[in-house]
């Protein structure tokens, strides 16, 4: 941050956020689907920084729309700027759900959402979002330390959706990513069919 | 904050503050086979009072020395003298094993306390291989209170031991029992030294 007046720099010459307190929590990207087939998170493109930066990154979901009914929201990582989003997996998922009308209350492990040392894309709505005009998904993940050559790559989301059958469903799903190369971009998108449209915000933690 | 020249409010008027975020980065300690991390009031920079009504610690591959050993807490109302506040508390875990013959969740009697003074786990059996570790938030509410007992709740994910190597996803909650205000905090394994790992200290304002 600097204070520059008709061209000169009154103050600071871009050094003051140094020693001012700026918060410890950073917006670094947002991104809109509009009937998107996906939203990637690249680093070092579209102003994105997604390395040592930061010790923890937190993506936040807006309502996260579906263009097909009943499709899984789901994120995999790249080891290689994106190029691939296959990266191996161990994770976890539960759940609690409770149906509008009273019939039906779920907790418990859900094993369909889980992997097992997979490269597959890790669902993160424990079992599918609607399509519904006011059904989607929201939530919140947090990715521990994804430049690490040393450890592999943990992840938590705690998230709620809204599915077709009229269900409120929270899944708490977590994992890591079993390589110790580092992690450099992410990839979300449904299962099958488009993002309608959601907004996803990434910030680095300090 | 504002900018002001020869008495002249140039900008701001005292509003710049709104923008300076909620989330306060007060201090990050770094473990090097160390046998404990703690963050005491009025100690190398360390505020812990009443100057924010919830504070969290974030974990970064905490690695053990010793395999299945847990990264733990306790709490001080006497900064740092003593760790040692009696504390109720609950544990659950998702638990997923890398040859998948294991997938459970569960309540964990063996890591909660019932108004024990010992050490909370924050992590269920870390394994100690080389890529091996924990991460994690824990949020401590109003720790300065002289009215209520003192809340926490803690989310992580752990490597399980390299005998059955997954992930665990934990889940640790409760209160220390006391109506005195806390003032330090104290990190451990359950048993042997913190080999590496990072642990960050924030204060949340204006919640």
């Amino acid at each position: 941050m600097g204070v520059i007046s008709n061209g000169t720099t009154l103050l600071d010459a871009g050094a003051l956020d140094s020693g001012v307190a700026t918060g410890a929590m950073t917006l670094i990207k947002t991104l809109t689907a509009s009937s998107s087939a996906n939203l990637s998170f690249v680093d070092g493109s579209s102003s994105v920084i997604f390395d040592n930066t930061y010790a923890e990154y937190v993506f936040k979901f807006y309502n996260m729309h579906p263009a097909t009914d009943d499709k899984n929201f789901q994120f995999q990582t790249s080891v290689d700027g994106g190029s691939n989003y296959g990266v191996t997996a161990t994770t976890t998922c539960f759940r609690a759900g409770k149906n509008e009308d009273n019939s039906t209350s779920t907790f418990g492990y859900f094993a369909a959402d889980d992997l097992t040392q997979s490269t597959s894309y890790q669902r993160l709505d424990a079992g599918r979002t609607g399509n519904d005009a006011d059904s989607g998904m929201s939530g919140t993940l947090q990715i521990f330390n994804p430049s690490s050559t040393t450890f592999v790559k943990h992840f938590i989301h705690d998230g709620n959706t809204h599915k077709s059958n009229n269900q409120s469903m929270h899944a708490l799903v977590a994992g890591y990513f079993n390589t110790t190369s580092a992690i450099d971009a992410i990839n979300f998108q449904f299962a099958s069919g488009n993002i309608d449209s959601g907004v996803i915000k990434m910030y680095g933690i300090k | 904050m504002a900018i002001i020249s020869n008495a002249v409010t140039i900008a701001d008027a005292g509003a710049f503050s709104a923008s300076l975020g909620a989330m306060v980065h007060i201090k990050t300690l770094t473990a090097s086979s160390s046998g404990t991390l703690s963050f005491v009031h009025g100690s190398s920079s360390v505020v812990f009072n009443n100057t924010y009504p919830i504070y969290q610690f974030k974990f970064f591959d905490i690695h053990p020395a010793t395999n299945a050993a847990e990264i733990s807490f306790n709490v001080s109302i006497d900064t740092g003298s003593n760790y040692n506040v009696a504390k109720t508390t609950t544990c659950f875990r998702s638990y997923h094993t890398e040859d998948d013959n294991n997938a459970t969740l569960d309540y964990v009697g063996d890591f909660d306390l019932a108004q024990g003074t010992g050490f909370q786990p924050l992590a269920l059996n870390q394994g100690n291989a080389g890529d091996e570790s924990a991460v994690g938030t824990l949020t401590l509410f109003n720790p300065s209170s002289t009215t209520f007992v003192k809340h926490f709740c803690f989310s992580g994910n752990n490597s399980h031991d390299a005998n059955t190597p997954g992930a665990v996803s934990g889940f640790f909650a409760g209160y220390a029992n006391t109506t005195s205000a806390v003032d330090a905090i104290q990190f451990k394994m359950s048993t042997g030294n913190i080999d590496a790992g990072t642990i960050k200290m924030y204060g949340i304002k204006d919640s």
